[in-house]
């Protein structure tokens, strides 16, 4: 019964999102279809293969958002034609132009690194249980190596989301 | 244990690597019977794809038996006799479950390298550099096979282990093409290319129903193993002018779906190949694409071209008018194994598709460097060099 109740408000819950979400975006009109000037703005975004109310009755999608370090607004959408659920972040702060230049991406010190990352372990937990690993390199590196095992470690945090 | 590691460009040696262990609760850990060389670890072997780091264990496509699950694995159990797909996909995204397998959102650990070059990441290779995951490859004693109950196949009774090693990659990427390309009864069907991919692509077109099937190679043994197994008509690009022939063949309609089972090193004669591989050299362009550019250009009117040969990056004179102006179909993939291999594997217990004969120099791993080196060149008739480990 509990758990009804609580399924029930969930479902009011999403669908009072929807309402504002959609509300919000007609008010927005035409605005909210421009391009966004700055980049540090952008909402990062992933979509999910589960309906938006499984996606919000996820309590390991808050543990993943609330990494120490992360100070996120998210917003849960469904998809379009069946595609899922998605699911946008934003950090709450804006970063300084300076935090998320090339020089900081390279240097791993872009706080949106590890919002995207955050966003990816979410959906794959979501999805399959579990994020996938990789095995630990060993032995000696070349300079070539190096800077690949470099791009690889940043490459978790970038992309396209 | 021993593992065949990439050293640097066309430097490959075998080394003592650390076992693999279960990382995830979906993994397994097979231990390799038989693993083979693929057109595609050319590329890695020559320096074309980007991403490679030294000590990096090559090998996709392989076979052997489950001796390790994760608590997360229901399917599989000890002792199974598996084929792996060479991707690796997580049997549950919005991609996987369309049956678009290669395209797995959850199983590339470092998306940000091919999304760099592609606009997106795809799923992850075993043994296929950092822009695919940078997992270890299955040159080697024992892999880690993460989903392993999407990514390993029980392998049937009656089928050995020659045939249903080409399950795990040349087999579902020739299906793929025929089948994605849209062969239909009485098509003609052109394939450029021999090796085990466009013979598999040339025996799908047949078993799904196209009248001719016509292979395009300069390795005679090669088009012969095709005209053999297959009952392929075959093409030496090398003695003859391949549109024309191909347009005499099929009564001045051309092709009605070609094939293209290259990739990105392709072979040439004539000025355009002297071009395509200077600007390769100075990476003006990543790829030669001699081959893609003749099949748009053979191709009939409205027909459609797909593409199984691997490019990573950018082409030149890349034939946009013949594909907007003929109307073509053009589509590509790397292979969405999970979504073929069981039919696969039915067809070889029925002993309808046949794959053994790539099999054909078989040694231990230690040799793998001179079996990687006679398949480059192409030496002795070899379509596929296996090692047992
Ligand atoms: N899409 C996928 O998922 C996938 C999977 C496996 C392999 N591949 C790719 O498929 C291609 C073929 O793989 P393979 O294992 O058969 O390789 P392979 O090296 O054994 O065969 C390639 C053949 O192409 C022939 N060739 C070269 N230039 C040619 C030209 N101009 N015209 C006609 N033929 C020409 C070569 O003589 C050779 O026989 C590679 O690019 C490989 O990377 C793609
Ligand atoms: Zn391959
Ligand atoms: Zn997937």
């Amino acid at each position: 019964m509990r758990r009804l109740i609580k399924s029930l408000a969930i479902s009011a819950g999403i669908a009072v999102g929807r309402r504002l979400w959609r509300r919000y975006r007609r008010k927005r009109g035409a605005k909210s279809t421009g391009p966004s000037t700055d980049d540090r703005d952008r909402w990062l975004a992933v979509s999910i293969n589960a309906p938006p109310e499984q996606v919000e009755a996820e309590p390991r999608l808050r543990e993943v958002l609330a990494r120490p370090g992360l100070r996120l607004q998210m917003r849960i959408t469904p998809a379009p034609g069946g595609r899922g659920t998605e699911l946008a972040v934003r950090l709450k702060e804006q970063p300084l132009p300076y935090d998320v230049n090339l020089l900081s991406r390279l240097a791993g010190r872009d706080p949106r690194q590890p919002v995207r990352r955050a966003l990816r372990d979410a959906k794959s937990l979501l999805e399959t249980g579990e994020v996938i690993e990789l095995e630990p390199r060993e032995g000696p590196r070349t300079l070539g190596g190096r800077i690949v095992e470099a791009a690889g470690a940043r490459a978790a945090g970038e992309g396209r989301l | 244990m021993r593992a065949l590691c990439w050293r640097g460009v066309n430097d490959l040696s075998v080394e003592d690597v650390p076992d693999p262990v279960i990382l995830n609760d979906q993994d397994a850990i097979v231990k390799v019977a038989a693993t083979t060389t693929c057109g595609s670890d050319l590329h890695l072997i020559d320096g074309y794809v980007p991403a490679m780091e030294s000590g990096d264990v090559l090998g996709h496509e392989f076979l052997g038996e489950v001796v390790e699950t994760g608590p997360g694995v229901d399917r599989l159990k000890k002792g199974d006799r598996v084929v792996v797909c060479s991707f690796i996909s997580c049997g549950r995204c919005w991609y996987c479950e369309h049956d678009l397998w290669s395209l797995c959102d959850n199983s590339n650990p470092k998306p940000g390298i091919a999304a760099a070059l592609w606009g997106y990441e795809t799923g992850a290779v075993y043994g296929y550099s950092h822009a695919m995951g940078g997992f270890r490859g299955s040159h080697a004693e024992y892999v880690r096979v993460p989903f392993a109950d999407y990514g390993a196949f029980r392998v049937p009774d009656g089928v050995d282990d020659e045939t249903a090693l080409f399950a795990s990659d040349a087999a579902p990427t020739g299906w793929m093409g025929a089948d994605l390309g849209g062969v239909g009864e009485g098509d003609v069907v052109a394939v450029w290319g021999c090796g085990a991919v466009g013979q598999m692509a040339a025996q799908a077109a047949t078993l799904l129903g196209a009248e001719r099937v016509i292979v395009i190679d300069r390795f005679r043994e090669r088009l012969d193993m095709a005209e053999r197994h297959i009952g392929a008509e075959t093409l030496d690009y090398t003695a003859t002018d391949v549109g024309a022939e191909l347009r005499e063949r099929t009564g001045g309609r051309g092709p009605d779906v070609c094939i293209e089972a290259v990739g990105m090193e392709a072979h040439g004669t004539g000025p355009q190949h002297l071009y395509d591989s200077a600007k390769q050299r100075l990476r003006l362009e990543t790829g030669r694409p001699q081959a893609l550019r003749e099949a748009i250009q053979a191709c009939r009117k409205g027909g459609s071209v797909f593409l199984l040969g691997v490019f990573v990056g950018w082409v030149d004179k890349f034939p946009v008018g013949a594909l907007m102006n003929k109307g073509l179909t053009v589509r590509g993939a790397q292979q969405h194994g999970q979504r073929y291999i069981p039919k696969l594997l039915d067809l070889m217990a029925e002993g309808r598709l046949e794959t053994r004969q790539f099999a054909t120099h078989a040694m231990g791993l230690d040799a793998a460097p001179r079996g990687y080196n006679m398949f480059k060149h192409k030496r002795d008739g070899c379509v596929r060099a296996v090692f047992h480990p």
